[in-house]
């Protein structure tokens, strides 16, 4: 019916069509759940939202002490995982390499990467909520800090592979030794990578739920008791959602919007940073 | 000249000045300095080393702890667990079929819908989107894989499920359950939440993560292969078809595991949408469970200890699973990466 050339030209023609409105799929949803939550949300978006706690069903309220929790075991899961993540990830590169540990750690280092956050909740509950015997502040940041720890590591190691080694020998020729050579030269030189992956670490912690379900639980009161269950914005959505009182679902989609903007506006950052950056240099 | 700037404390000769002329002159490290600095170097060594370690021993620790935890419903259930359909906390007896089988049939549909868009996605990126809106477009995906699940889930539930049951589920019913062979998938009424629209939602959220790997294996073909076959007359879907999936295949498969790795433990989305009922069906309209959003629903809950036992060894089961993808997407990307540095 078609010559050769038509049907290659219509086939063609069809197929890239069909990656146009794979394009276009993809975006519509996110345009999709971004309309909804900023036409669920903007209407619970007040002062009130940041200066009172979470309510019972029925009265008025915020989300302050979810806010302040979200925000402290964020920052503590942050401040233990990146020490931790950042060593890791300075051995794999500058001393490991082609070492069997750099090699398994660098395979584990990817699964944990994608491994399903509510098992590490599972597994923090094992070795630390069983033992003390009560839910905490501390178990959520624990919980988030092992999110946090394969980014870092990942990053890290990226990073400091892209230096180029001229710089370690000149640091060398001049004496330093290792360790000052791998602190003041190579880290420093890859210091806007390492800090683009911190922030991409911390968007994607701030609004995981799964890993605080069985670790930090919530609290419907203020506390700023990080050993004692930790009021946070992930897991107060998820009751709040999951409730029948129309209040609770008005709170919940004010928090769902903010925690949204919150992480796509950390990553959208940590992305220009990095960008910016990696021109300069 | 040189005593005013001493003065005014600006000038570094005024450190030298101090030292002895003995100590300015010395072109040598003492023994000392250079035993302090080799030990120095030998503690930050082993420092890094221990926490590349810790990280290492981590995943070991997980698997040892989940097992010690699953333990009891191990030994009271063996391998009937994965066969039993039976979840009763009541009577304490337990059986993995019904999540296992959720979470299999969602991320099945997951990767369905997920792969075929995401392949469309790459492609667009990588051949036919002009230069100035690839990044755009680039980073407007991988914000998709920024939101979090929770978010997926709230949106589901709330958005997705009544307008998925008010415009598509009825037409599905109508037209699907017929056909002979496939039609006991869409059997049932349109109730919004069920399997398939946990499925639904989950391609959406790994659409990204494909997509982007998909984007990366693509863009390592080297140009002088695609430009040979353009010379040769190809159009642009049969260099796609014929030269650039070829040359990535492994990737592309690497990428479609990934995508597996974290369709299979995704757990709030699921668990607002998938309707978190033990029972066995084999409708995708119909609620079933899947072993994360188990797990998010019933731990806390759970009073008996052969319950918290069971759901912890679910928790194993997904783990292990997850691993064995994610290994494996591992090792494809590493072989392709390998291909690709004997190459250059």
């Amino acid at each position: 019916m078609f010559s050769l050339y038509a049907r290659r030209r219509l086939i063609n023609a069809m197929n890239l069509t069909i990656s146009m409105l794979a394009m276009a799929f993809g975006l519509f949803w996110l345009a999709w759940i971004l309309w909804t939550l900023l036409r669920q949300g903007l209407g619970g978006l007040d002062l009130q939202m940041f200066t009172q706690m979470t309510p019972p069903p029925g009265s008025q309220g915020g989300l302050l002490n979810a806010i302040a929790g979200s925000f402290m075991m964020t920052s503590v899961a942050t401040l233990i995982g990146t020490p931790i993540g950042i060593l890791a990830g300075v051995y794999m590169a500058e001393f490991g390499q082609k070492s069997w540990l750099a090699s398994a750690t660098r395979f584990v280092n990817d699964i944990l990467l994608s491994a399903p956050s509510i098992v590490i909740g599972l597994f923090i509950y094992e070795v630390y909520v069983v033992n003390v015997h009560h839910f905490s502040g501390w178990a959520g940041s624990l919980a988030l800090s092992l999110i946090v720890i394969p980014v870092v590591v990942r990053t890290t190691e990226n990073m400091l592979k892209l230096v180029p080694n001229s710089l370690r020998e000149a640091a060398a020729a001049l004496g330093a030794p290792h360790w000052k050579i791998i602190m003041l030269v190579t880290l420093r030189a890859s210091r806007a990578g390492i800090i683009t992956g911190l922030l991409l670490a911390v968007a994607r912690i701030s609004g995981e739920t799964a890993p605080l379900l069985f670790t930090a639980l919530n609290n419907q009161f203020w506390s700023s008791n990080m050993n004692a269950p930790m009021a946070n914005l992930p897991v107060v959505i998820f009751q709040f959602a999951m409730s029948p009182y129309d209040d609770w679902h008005k709170l919940a989609w004010a928090g769902a919007l903010l925690i949204t903007f919150g992480v796509l506006a950390l990553n959208i950052i940590a992305r220009v940073m990095f960008r910016q950056k990696g021109a300069r240099g | 000249m040189i005593d005013t700037l001493v003065l005014r404390g600006s000038f570094p000769v005024a450190e030298l000045a101090k030292q002895t002329p003995r100590q300015n002159m010395s072109k040598t490290i003492s023994d000392a300095t250079l035993k302090r600095q080799h030990l120095s170097d030998r503690l930050f060594r082993g420092t890094t080393r221990m926490f590349a370690f810790i990280v290492f021993a981590l995943l070991v620790g997980i698997i040892i702890s989940l097992l010690l935890g699953a333990w009891p419903a191990l030994k009271a259930f063996g391998i009937k667990f994965f066969f039993a359909a039976e979840w009763n906390p009541v009577t304490d007896e337990f059986g993995a079929l019904v999540p296992i089988f959720g979470t299999l049939a969602t991320s099945a549909i997951a990767l369905l819908i997920g792969v075929p868009v995401s392949f469309g996605i790459a492609l667009f990126l990588t051949e036919l989107s002009p230069k100035w809106l690839r990044r755009p477009l680039g980073i407007a995906v991988e914000l998709l894989a920024g939101i979090p699940s929770i978010i997926y889930g709230m949106w589901g539930l709330f958005v997705f499920a009544p307008a998925f049951q008010e415009h598509i589920q009825p037409w599905l019913i109508d037209h699907l359950s017929e056909v002979p062979m496939l039609g006991f998938l869409f059997e049932g009424a349109p109730m919004g939440i069920g399997i398939l629209t946990a499925g639904i939602i989950l391609a959406i959220m790994v659409i990204p993560f494909i997509a982007s790997v998909m984007r990366d294996v693509f863009e390592i073909v080297p140009p002088l292969l695609k430009e040979s076959a353009y010379g040769l007359g190809a159009t642009t879907w049969e260099v796609v078809r014929h030269v650039v999936l070829p040359y990535t295949k492994i990737g592309v498969v690497g990428g479609i595991m990934l995508g597996l790795g974290r369709a299979l433990g995704e757990t709030m989305a699921i668990t607002f949408v998938i309707g978190n009922a033990h029972q066995f069906s084999t409708s995708l309209m119909m609620p079933g469970n899947s072993i994360a959003s188990a797990l998010a629903n019933e731990f806390n809950e759970a009073t008996s200890d052969l319950h918290v036992a069971s759901l912890i060894e679910l928790g194993l089961i997904l783990f292990i699973i997850t691993f064995i993808v994610l290994a494996l997407s591992k090792l494809l990307l590493l072989q392709l990466a390998k291909r690709e540095g004997k190459q250059t």
